[in-house]
């Protein structure tokens, strides 16, 4: 897929929480094709410590509003910058950038999708984009309590929720691998972006139920396309970048 | 129009600019966001006699102006180089230039014997300046003795143009740059990365999983300058700057100081279509001093 360096707009700035903000972006010209689990290198301007750019991945893209969104957990100095942009302010984009997942072959096939924290963004377009593609799914999202479950109504309107939060506030108390839908359905599929922890655990299910599992890395980058080799994981075909080999790798490939 | 040419020994450029080797990859990464036929040379990825897999992750650290990484030569090895990607960037329009390092004085060799027979390769750029490998890289630039014995012995198997890059982590760099003069290199690249270091206070450990990295980016430039400054005072075949180059003003600085031609490292990362950018600049910056050609900057500093 071409990639592009583009302006785009500040169409809103959401505060979902103290932690996190929905950028949702636009441009006068259509923006580019995008994939569920691809990502963008976002610049980060006027933040003296923050040199280089900062990957964040697809959240969702409206094709018909013409909308990026990007959900953006505040963490540091950048994304601190990130999320302090305002409604019609220009932010400079490398994308699309990075691997997708591989969709099952057949459309009805038993699809689940597992996220946690920040890492249920690439599931929202992910979900998106199987519906609009003829696959029903459901997600299983984690949290530490409610408040830590993000775009709640998004995903609902796309698939069945499932949850579990370590308080017990919403869904099932516990993690998510510990949701009894685990112990019930035999899935064909598990596309999994989360806290590392959880994606093993998530990986360690899916290895044990022999079912077919994809898991999105968060890598630290520096150039987001194959060049500097500084984001690297190990793999069974040795150490491959995550930013043009995945994120999205099947975790027969990864030496976890 | 000003000319932009430049000769570095055979090695004919279009223009000084080149990409800095380790951070372009084999070029062909960045064709979607300008012609990259249009750089002067494309300095592709260290390689090595045999496949290396590098240092673990992770290998980055970000710091104020600049980023420390700890790559360690990752890369499949000359022979899958000249099968694999040679086929794949032999036709672009520019210079391709291949960044050799090794372990020992006879991996050098046999690298760069292969490279040697390579229609579109015009040049090699000797890395005896690797702060991320334990064995020899760096080991071989930080003394004259041994960065004599490699840079002799390539030279002996490599007919075509010999540029050694040089490391800031010395006492004094002109020494350096004055014995592989002598030994037969075409031209000297400066500077590598500087050796730093990055914690992790919270965790109480490195960030690096080799603790210590190479420093590069707008932080390192001062150094750099100064470093090109003095030898190109100090020896006669031209030096190639580099070192936090991140516009045409700061390519021009490092001319200014004595530099024939310039690397794009670090920047790329920044903005991968900087280098035409640099390009352009430069030439502006001439049309608009009216110099008739770039290399009436070389050096041109009012001291």
């Amino acid at each position: 897929m071409k990639k592009f360096i583009l302006d785009l707009i500040v169409k809103e700035n959401v505060r979902v929480n103290k932690q996190y903000v929905l950028l949702i972006l636009t441009a006068d010209e259509a923006l580019p094709p995008m994939l569920p689990g691809q990502f963008v290198e976002v610049k980060v301007e006027n933040s003296p410590n923050t040199f280089l750019r900062r990957p964040i991945s697809i959240n969702y893209v409206d094709y018909k509003k013409n909308e990026l969104w990007l959900l953006v957990q505040i963490v540091g100095d950048g994304t601190l910058k990130m999320s302090e942009l305002k409604e019609n302010d220009s932010v400079n984009l490398i994308l699309p950038l990075g691997n997708t997942f591989t969709l099952p072959e057949k459309k009805d096939s038993k699809i689940l999708l597992v996220g946690g924290g920040v890492g249920t963004a690439p599931l929202l377009y992910l979900g998106a984009y199987l519906k609009e593609n003829g696959y029903p799914c459901s997600f299983l999202l984690g949290g530490r309590s409610k408040d830590n479950l993000l775009q709640l109504c998004d995903f609902e309107s796309i698939g069945e929720v499932l949850a579990t939060t370590e308080d017990g506030s919403f869904g099932e108390k516990g993690f998510v691998t510990q949701h009894s839908v685990l112990n019930k359905i035999k899935f064909d599929a598990i596309y999994t972006c989360g806290p590392t922890p959880m994606m093993k655990a998530v990986a360690e299910y899916a290895k044990r139920t022999n079912t077919f599992c994809e898991v999105s890395l968060e890598n630290t980058m520096a150039c987001g396309i194959g060049a500097c080799l500084c984001c690297v994981t190990d793999t069974t075909e040795g150490h491959v970048c995550v930013c043009t080999e995945g994120p999205v790798f099947n975790i027969e490939k990864l030496k976890w | 129009m000003a000319n932009l040419n430049i000769n570095i020994g055979d090695l004919q450029l279009k223009n000084p600019v080149m990409t800095a080797s380790g951070t372009f990859g084999y070029g062909t990464e960045y064709s979607d966001f300008m012609d990259i036929s249009r750089i002067g040379g494309i300095i592709v990825k260290g390689t090595t006699l045999r496949e290396r897999q590098g240092n673990p992750y992770p290998r980055l650290a970000e710091t104020p102006s600049g980023m420390l990484n700890a790559v360690g030569l990752q890369n499949k090895g000359v022979d899958y180089f000249v099968n694999n990607i040679y086929p794949t960037i032999k036709d672009v329009d520019t210079n391709v230039i291949v960044n050799v390092s090794g372990s020992e004085v006879s991996d050098y060799v046999a690298t760069a014997e292969k490279l040697n027979g390579l229609d579109k390769i015009p040049a090699i750029e000797l890395n005896i300046s690797c702060p991320n490998v334990k064995e020899g890289g760096m080991a071989f630039g930080t003394s004259c003795v041994s960065a004599v014995q490699v840079v002799g012995a390539v030279r002996k198997v490599y007919k075509k143009t010999l540029i050694v890059k040089l490391s800031p982590n010395v006492t004094d760099i002109t020494e350096i740059a004055r014995a592989v003069e002598a030994e037969g290199a075409d031209s000297v690249s400066l500077i590598n990365t500087l050796l730093g270091m990055a914690i992790d206070a919270k965790r109480r450990k490195p960030v690096l999983s080799t603790i210590t990295g190479g420093l590069s980016g707008p932080a390192v430039k001062p150094v750099a300058l100064r470093m090109v400054w003095q030898v190109a005072k100090a020896v006669k075949v031209p030096v190639i700057g580099l070192g936090g180059i991140m516009t045409a003003t700061d390519a021009i600085e490092f001319m200014l100081a004595g530099a024939s031609a310039i690397q794009i490292g670090t920047a790329n990362f920044i903005d991968p279509a900087v280098c035409v950018k640099v390009i352009e600049g430069i030439e502006s910056y001439l049309n608009d001093n009216n110099f008739s050609s770039v290399k009436d900057i070389i050096g041109a500093l009012e001291v």
